[in-house]
């Protein structure tokens, strides 16, 4: 089985910031609003070299996601920047009719997403967005793995005329896919062939899955491990692919089991291919202060999870 | 263009509003007849735009964002009457498959319309964006809005009024239609505002008031001013004081018609008021 290395753990949200630098060295119409996040967002370098390309609008995420919709008109392709909860929730109809229905070539940028936000609690962890947003026609919905990723998907949305939500967040976590790698949105990662379980797993949770598939070997179980970055559009044949060859799906993501990654590989599995699928996910709840390691080990969502989801669902086939 | 043939065109866009809400008994007459003085000045005298040509970017002209997106049809008969798309498709106003959706969108590339609004408190927000991404591309042409006064009960009106004061979009002409009147009755028993003016002027706008919203000269001048007085540091805001329903006697003066679509009887009473003058579609 592939192994990968951790090259140093990084926040993803420093990718985003990276990424967004050098956009703003390559492409003079890509411009950035921020609601009063610009160093949780990591966007002070794309500032600090674009002044007159960079707003700041204030505690005011409304406004901030309809002067990005206007900024399109005229060419601009605007990135906005805040907590996902604020990327989302707050704004949802905002987004909806200014951008989704209106066709605006706005790119949604939210960090600090799920649990592992940590210690502020529920009220800033959202675990509803991928839904909220994969709910809206010809939404592009990403939740990046690391700060590689992270960097190449910055970059890569702003190839793509259409909005998109780029999920991403705030601890430091292993760095482990290639510095050199192009984002394709829509294409899934074929991380590990296996032949006895496929776990598919997005964000935070791919590096976890990769432990868990370790493990699983250890014990005889060859598990195949997909990176599925892009949650819409769903790379179905990438899925179909796998499940056709091990039998068994395991789904794994920061995020409630309801509206995420895990409800829509069941339902592309279950118009194609039945074949039995656990998630894990957060099971219809909130979240709450702790460590994110204390949290993703309370509420289920890491390496020893996607194990024993595995074990199951292996003996379900 | 003349007062005489700014008039003409009123009398024209009135008859569409009624025609086309009856012919589909729903709609929204009320606000649309109380803006028809306002958007013919503004689309037939004042603003640079090319109709003929309509891109999305609108580079070189001014653009407009109709913000209460609910009087759609004096926004599509102004369009139609100026030749955006023919006059022809007003038959199809909300009807299945039309491009005159009950709210106006992008969805499906009607020329004339940048961003879908009928959800309230959004249109400002917008106009800013555009009118920063023109400053941007160095294009002098302005930004104008169009705002309901009840609209302004949503607070993200107030986020964008913040904004493009502390940030000096000073490209931008927002106008309030106060007409005094929302869906439930009159904006003071709904939710009283207190001085639209004064929140304004507070939030660090040039503030122009109308008191004769309805009066094609009174329209004009205030456009003039606030153009002139665009590009000194300040967005631009008109209070155009109006009547709901203007130019159909039995609409004026009361919320009623708000959301009502006229019966056969009414609207030969509407038309009977208002000449034909371009032509029915």
């Amino acid at each position: 089985m592939k192994k990968y290395t951790d090259s140093g753990s990084k926040d993803t949200r420093s990718g985003f910031g990276a990424g967004l630098q050098e956009l703003g060295r390559q492409n003079e119409n890509v411009v950035a609003l921020c609601a009063d996040l610009t160093g949780s967002l990591k966007m002070n370098a794309f500032a600090d070299e674009n002044p007159d390309r960079f707003f700041q609008v204030g505690i005011a995420e409304a406004n901030m996601m309809g002067i990005a919709a206007g900024l399109t008109i005229g060419g601009k392709i605007p990135f906005t920047g805040t907590f996902a909860n604020f990327s989302t929730g707050r704004v949802y109809d905002q987004i909806r009719q200014s951008i989704a229905y209106s066709g605006k070539n706005v790119k949604i940028c939210a960090s600090h997403a799920g649990l592992t936000l940590g210690e502020d609690g529920a009220t800033h962890q959202i675990l509803e967005d991928i839904g909220l947003m994969k709910m809206l026609p010809h939404m592009v919905v990403i939740n990046t793995c690391d700060y590689n990723q992270t960097k190449a998907a910055t970059i890569a949305i702003a190839n793509y005329d259409g909005p998109v939500y780029l999920r991403f967040g705030r601890p430091k976590v292993a760095n482990f896919t290639s510095a050199d790698a192009k984002f394709e949105i829509g294409k899934a990662d074929v991380l590990t062939e296996g032949t006895d379980v496929t776990i598919i797993a997005t964000g935070h949770l791919v590096w976890e899955a990769l432990q868990a598939a370790e493990a699983l070997e250890a014990t005889g179980v060859s598990a195949e491990v997909i990176g599925m970055a892009t949650i819409k559009p769903l790379d179905e044949k990438a899925i179909l692919a796998s499940a056709s060859k091990t039998g068994c799906v395991v789904t794994a993501e920061e995020h409630n089991r309801f509206g995420g990654l895990g409800e829509s590989v069941a339902q592309t599995l279950v118009t194609n291919n039945p074949v039995p699928q656990e998630f894990v996910a957060v099971n219809d709840s909130f979240g709450e202060s702790g460590t994110p390691a204390q949290l993703m080990e309370k509420y289920g969502l890491n390496a020893d999870a996607i194990v024993a989801a595995a074990q199951k669902v292996i003996a379900r086939k | 263009m003349s007062q005489q043939d700014l008039q003409t065109v009123v009398s024209q866009v009135r008859r569409d509003i009624v025609r086309m809400v009856h012919a589909v008994n729903s709609g929204h007459p009320g606000g649309s007849l109380g803006c028809v003085e306002f958007l013919t000045t503004l689309y037939f005298d004042h603003m640079k735009h090319d109709p003929k040509a309509f891109t999305m970017d609108g580079k070189g002209e001014d653009l407009f964002f109709l913000s209460n997106g609910h009087i759609s049809p004096v926004m599509y008969s102004i369009l139609a009457r100026a030749e955006y798309f023919d006059v022809s498709e007003m038959a199809t106003f909300r009807k299945l498959n039309t491009r005159l959706q009950g709210h106006p969108t992008t969805h499906e590339g009607l020329e004339g319309i940048r961003i879908a609004s009928g959800s309230l408190g959004q249109g400002m927000s917008v106009a800013i964006g555009a009118a920063e991404a023109k400053k941007l591309n160095g294009d002098n042409r302005l930004v104008y809005t169009l705002h309901g006064d009840g609209e302004l009960q949503e607070g993200q009106v107030w986020e964008a009024a913040m904004y493009a004061a502390a940030k000096k979009i000073d490209n931008l002409i927002s106008t309030v239609d106060v007409n005094a009147k929302q869906i439930d009755g009159s904006t003071d028993e709904v939710l009283a505002m207190g001085s639209i003016q004064a929140k304004f002027d507070a939030f660090g706008w040039h503030v122009i008031t109308v008191a004769q919203g309805n009066d094609l000269s009174a329209v004009k001048l205030a456009l003039n001013e606030a153009a002139a007085a665009a590009g000194k540091g300040k967005p631009v805001c008109i209070l155009l004081h109006t009547e709901m329903g203007n130019g159909v006697d039995f609409m004026m003066g009361t919320h009623k018609w708000h959301g009502v679509a006229p019966n056969d009887d009414q609207l030969v009473d509407a038309l009977r008021q208002n000449p034909e003058t371009l032509g029915d579609y």
